[in-house]
């Protein structure tokens, strides 16, 4: 009987050792193992045995029994691990296949400029402006020092609808309007929207497009305030080492009014195609607020002074962004605003 | 403004400043100098010839063979294709190795088999506009004076030597509208006098007055009126430095008469004008206003009607010229002319700009006029030019001045304090250096307690308030000098209204949802203003339109929207998904405006999602764009608000078109295009929708708070029915939530079915329903009796529940 117990381990051991699956080696286990396994067989002939041999061959089938599942046991883990490591192998994938499209918009280049522009004076504690695109020719030309045959008017030929309305040809009015309802009170405001001008739209003119202003009004606003401001702007908007310039111009609505130049952000001021070879661009006009534009706002210029300034955004993207024709903001080709998409910085 | 350097100098010492530094420092100070233009540029090489002999080309009918010295031993022969080409001409010639603007090279050639060593030049080709060169020789060579030496540099002869500043003028410095102005600002700018031109003449000792007299009838529309009467001029070509420095200017020489009076113009910014005298055929000027209807043919040939309010100069009878603005053909300074009326006013700007504007008619005269000339030139205009006239016309300059005058020749008068000035600039600038730039700019001032009484100069007409002095100071101080400061205010917080906030989410959202911004115009055709509008009031329409496309105000952001889709479907772009956000205008308020809303719009047309190797591609529905207008609102706290029903709209598909309810009022449309309004537009598929924005970002929303996050487990039940097609989800959504008791948390539809499977006219519509009570765990029982009173009430609205 013992022998026949050594052959036995020796076959389920042969058995474990050639069961290539998880399968077959459960199979094996039933087979050796199992309640109509030779082994319980064995168990269950041993009352047949003298009652001295018992204990001998008892432990001797439970040695066999334990060897036995021992080596299923680790078959078993070992079969497991490989069947784990196939199934990872057939499920691997091909990681350099592009990845599902994500379909996002994004916002016009405009868009990304103005709130660039509104976001930095939010920070320098201004508020955002806004008001009728279609205007009344009193706030956008009158309260602003320009009465009826102002030769400036000639600046900016407008699209009437009635002798005393008309599509606002800059952004200004909200200014006035905003001087009428603060009552007195000083304020910092910026000015964002549409205007419109009789224009032709070519490369360089739209007869539709956007302005940017502000405006502050306090007791002793001075012209160094205004210099300060657009500095901060200038060096947020377009580089920390950008330097800035002023130039007397001329606006009815400001006095004494400026022109401000930015060191030119592509050739650092040495001159190239984008600064024409000056070394500088010109970004925006400003000014001190006119007293007679105070005293149509209800301010006393006696007590009151301001500074206001005003810029193109499209002017702006066109240099930022090397934008060569005006009129590509107005046919919203996904091609175009598709690429102002990303971040910058 | 072109200022020839040449010219500048007579007036103030600008040796030693480079042009380009000259440039700069008039751009820096105020006035922007667009080019400089150094007219010898590329050109040498250039002299004068004498045409010795000229022969027709054996060869060719339009070339001549001509002899030419060229102040050298042998006459040089060149041939020359010019019409006016003749011997005894003094011409410019190019000589072989020149150079002409544009990089052009001359070198000895043959033309048809004869040499030409070099070129005879018209002005055209040494760079002159051909609207400033004489007619004489507009189309032809250029002739230069009989006394010209062969072999002289023709350059200096033809004031080409020079550069010319190109000042771009705001509208406040018309002063600059002339060469004193530009002098008086250099002079200002280089710390220089100013000399004066020279105006002094002999007079014969018959008095103008004998032979003319003046008549001003409007007095308001020209207080000033004073004419000179020169007799016994000739008239001729003007000298040669005077056409170089008018052409310089841009003014085109006709003959010295009518070129001194330009001459002075430009030198002065005081329109002049010369009559012919015996053309007059009265003794007399008289000013006044137009016969209604009357006709007067101008310089240039045109026959003008006028109106009651346009100023005319008369000889007592009829229109000679139209006040300030152009001469009439009628008392032209011809040829002829042996005695000439020198005209110098001032005319009300008012009056001229309404006139030239009328008339369609500008002119260099009405552009000074119209700005207003300075009142103290105007007399002295008038004597420079009549002594010019005798000097350079060889004529008699009668005693006297036949003047009218009530003009107020007053300088403002401006009191400013220093510490103003300072304040305003956040300067500090003494005193002292403020009194040194007030006598730069040869601006007569006191000092009276400390303040500065300045009677401004009546040339700058812009100096009328404290303002403009402190601009005065500042500029000539130098901006650079100004330090950066910050303004010192109330600490106001900044930031967004919270309407803009939430405009600045609904954008955010929609980009993110996959729609890009678009911004279109606010003007359309008056047919295309209304479609697609949700609300339609009076259409706003402009006076005078540039095109029909561009003349009135939308109500509607749909039609230019979906004029981009078409723009980039017809550019292989096929899957377009855009968005706007503009406002549309509405009739009249009460202010006189229209009513501006904001909206919100979108179209979408091609692949919602795919695209990718993976899927397939899902095309954008009707589905797909209500979704983006749900989470929309879900964003804005608005979804209980929210609510559609079937809609109808002119353009839109009437099956698949829903209304956008708050609050059960309209707001909203969303929907597939019609068919044959995708034709007409040349679009595939395409669904639209469009927001009334302002309604729904000025919509007040509960405080955002917190609900606990459920602590007990909820329980979910299907229900699938089978109803009639027409049936709407909504009716059954509304009859389960009616029924359900306060379990019901969630009602979703998972399943819609219209198929072969279904009996005909039959869909099959399957909910999943959540019941949870925050406070405990639910019990079957009570879910199934919640449940089974739900399936009651639809089976009893004919409802067939289906397993």
């Amino acid at each position: 009987m013992e022998q026949q117990l050594q052959q036995l381990k020796n076959e389920a051991l042969e058995a474990i050792a050639s069961a290539s699956d998880v399968k077959s080696l459960n199979d094996v286990r039933v087979k050796y193992l199992g309640k109509k396994g030779p082994i319980t067989d064995l168990l269950k002939g041993m009352g047949k045995l003298p009652a001295e041999d018992r204990p001998k061959m008892g432990a001797l089938v439970n040695e066999v029994r334990g060897e036995v599942t021992a080596e299923l046991e680790s078959r078993m883990a070992a079969l497991e691990e490989e069947a784990v490591t196939r199934k990872l192998e057939a499920e691997s994938i091909d990681v350099t296949l592009p990845g599902t499209p994500v379909k996002t918009g994004t916002h016009h280049p405009l868009t990304r400029i103005i709130e660039e522009i509104e976001d930095f004076f939010i920070s320098m504690g201004y508020e955002v402006a806004e008001g009728p695109e279609v205007e009344k020719d009193y706030y956008n030309f009158e309260a602003l020092n320009l009465p009826k045959g102002h030769p400036a008017r000639d600046m900016q030929d407008s699209f009437y609808i009635t002798e005393d309305v008309l599509l606002r040809t800059h952004t200004s009015p909200v200014q006035a309007r905003t001087m009428e309802a603060k009552e007195g009170k000083s304020f910092k405001i910026i000015c964002p929207g549409k205007v419109y001008r009789r224009d032709n739209d070519d490369a360089t003119h739209s007869h539709q497009f956007t302005q940017i202003e502000g405006l502050v009004v306090g007791e002793n606003i001075r012209m160094s305030d205004l210099k300060g401001t657009l500095d901060r702007f200038a060096k947020k908007m377009f580089g920390e080492d950008r330097e800035i310039r002023l130039r007397p111009s001329y606006f009815p609505f400001t006095e004494p009014s400026v022109e401000m130049d930015i060191s030119c952000f592509k050739c650092g001021g040495s001159g190239c195609n984008v600064c024409k070879k000056t070394g500088w661009i010109e970004i925006l006009g400003a000014g001190m607020v006119h007293p007679n534009v105070l005293r149509m706002g209800g301010y006393d210029p006696e007590v009151h002074s301001g500074f206001a300034f005003g810029m193109g955004p499209e002017r702006i993207a066109m240099l930022k962004y090397g934008i060569e024709d005006i009129r590509h903001f107005y046919t919203d080709d996904l091609r175009f605003i598709g690429q102002f998409r990303r971040a910058e910085g | 403004m072109k200022v020839s350097l040449n010219w500048l100098s007579e007036y103030v010492d600008i040796e030693g400043v480079e042009p380009a530094e000259l440039a700069e420092k008039i751009t820096r100070s105020g006035i922007e100098v667009d080019a400089v233009d150094n007219r010898s540029e590329g050109l040498k090489n250039i002299v004068v010839g004498h045409v010795l002999e000229c022969n027709q080309h054996p060869q060719a009918d339009k070339l001549n063979i001509c002899v030419v010295d060229v102040g050298e031993e042998e006459p040089s022969q060149i041939i020359c294709g010019a019409p006016n080409v003749a011997a005894g001409q003094k011409v410019i010639v190019a000589r072989p190795g020149a150079r002409l603007p544009g990089g052009m090279k001359i070198k000895k050639a043959k033309l048809r088999g004869e040499e030409s060593h070099g070129m005879i030049c018209s002005l055209q080709e040494l760079g002159f506009d051909g609207k400033v060169v004489p007619k004489a020789y507009a189309s032809g060579i250029y002739v230069l004076p009989e006394e010209s030496r062969p072999g002289q540099d023709a350059l200096g002869l033809l004031g080409l030597n020079d550069t010319v500043l190109e000042l771009d003028l705001t509208p406040n410095r018309s002063d600059a509208l002339s060469m004193l102005g530009v002098a008086y600002e250099t002079a200002a700018i280089l710390s220089k006098e100013v000399t004066l031109p020279e105006t002094a003449h002999d007079e014969a000792a018959v008095p103008a007055s004998d032979l003319l007299g003046l008549r001003i009838e409007s007095p308001e529309a020209n207080p000033l009126y004073a004419a000179k009467v020169v007799r016994n001029v000739t008239v001729g070509e003007s000298p040669e430095w005077l056409k170089a420095r008018l052409m310089a200017a841009g003014v085109r020489p006709h003959n010295n008469i009518v070129d001194i009076t330009n001459y002075v113009l430009m030198e002065y910014g005081q329109p002049l004008h010369a009559f012919d005298y015996d053309r007059l055929g009265t003794k007399e000027i008289a000013v006044r206003h137009a016969a209604k209807g009357e006709v007067i043919e101008t310089l240039d040939g045109t026959e003008r009607s006028l109106e009651p309010h346009h100023l005319v100069i008369t000889n007592g009878r009829e229109p000679v010229a139209i006040a300030g603005v152009m001469g009439g053909a009628n008392s032209e300074v011809h040829d002829g002319t042996t005695t000439v009326v020198i005209e110098a006013a001032y005319f009300s700007p008012a009056s001229v700009r309404k006139t030239s504007r009328e008339l369609g008619l500008r002119s260099d005269a009405s552009t000074r006029f119209e700005k207003g000339v300075d009142p103290n030139r105007v007399v002295e205009a008038g004597e420079r030019a009549a002594a010019l006239m005798a000097e350079l016309a060889g004529g008699e300059v009668l005693s006297g001045t036949v003047l009218f005058d009530e003009l107020d020749k007053e300088p403002k008068r401006v009191a400013v304090s220093p510490d103003f000035i300072n304040e305003r600039l956040g300067m500090k600038i003494p005193f002292e250096e403020m009194e040194e730039i007030l006598k730069r700019l040869k601006f007569p001032y006191e000092a009276v307690n400390g303040q500065f009484i300045i009677d401004a100069p009546t040339r700058r007409v812009d100096i009328t308030i404290p303002e403009d002095i402190v601009e005065e100071i500042a500029r000539l101080y130098g901006y650079d000098e100004i330090p950066a400061t910050l303004p010192v205010t109330e600490s106001i917080p900044g930031g967004l209204s919270p309407y803009q906030e939430k405009r600045r989410t609904v954008r955010r959202y929609l980009e993110g949802a996959g729609l890009y911004q678009a911004i279109t115009y606010s003007l359309t055709s008056e047919s295309e203003s209304q479609k697609f509008a949700l609300e339609t009031a009076p259409v706003t329409r402009l006076l005078m339109p540039m095109s029909e496309d561009r003349s009135t105000l939308r109500q509607s952001l749909l039609p230019h929207l979906l004029a981009a889709v078409t723009y980039n479907t017809a550019r292989q772009t096929s899957s377009v998904a855009l968005y706007e956000v503009g406002s549309v205008f509405l009739g009249e308020g009460e202010d006189g405006l229209p009513t501006e809303v904001e909206h919100v719009a979108g179209a979408i047309t091609g692949d919602w999602s795919g695209g990718g190797w993976q899927e397939g591609h899902k095309q954008v529905d009707f589905y797909s764009v209500k979704g983006v207008v749900e989470e929309l609102a879900a964003k804005l706290g608005l979804s209980e608000n929210l609510s559609f029903r079937k809609g109808e709209m002119d353009g839109l598909h009437p099956g698949r078109t829903a209304d956008v309810l708050l609050n059960g009022q309209q707001v909203g449309v969303i929907g597939q295009l019609h068919p044959s309004e995708q034709k007409a537009r040349d679009l595939k598929e395409t669904i639209v929708f469009e927001l009334n924005l302002q309604r729904l970002l000025n919509e007040d929303t509960e405080p955002l708070l917190y609900t606990p996050v459920p602590k007990f487990p909820s329980i979910s039940r299907d229900i699938a029915l089978v109803v009639p097609k027409a049936v709407e989800a909504a009716t059954l959504e509304n009859t389960i939530r009616a029924n359900a008791g306060s379990m019901l948390k969630e009602v979703r539809i998972f399943d819609v079915y219209e198929g072969e499977r279904m009996e005909e006219g039959m869909k099959s519509i399957a909910f999943s329903l959540t019941y949870l009570d925050p406070e405990r765990t639910l019990t079957d029982e009570e879910v199934t009796e919640a449940h089974n009173r739900i399936v009651a009430a639809l089976e009893a609205e004919g409802a067939q529940t289906r397993n």
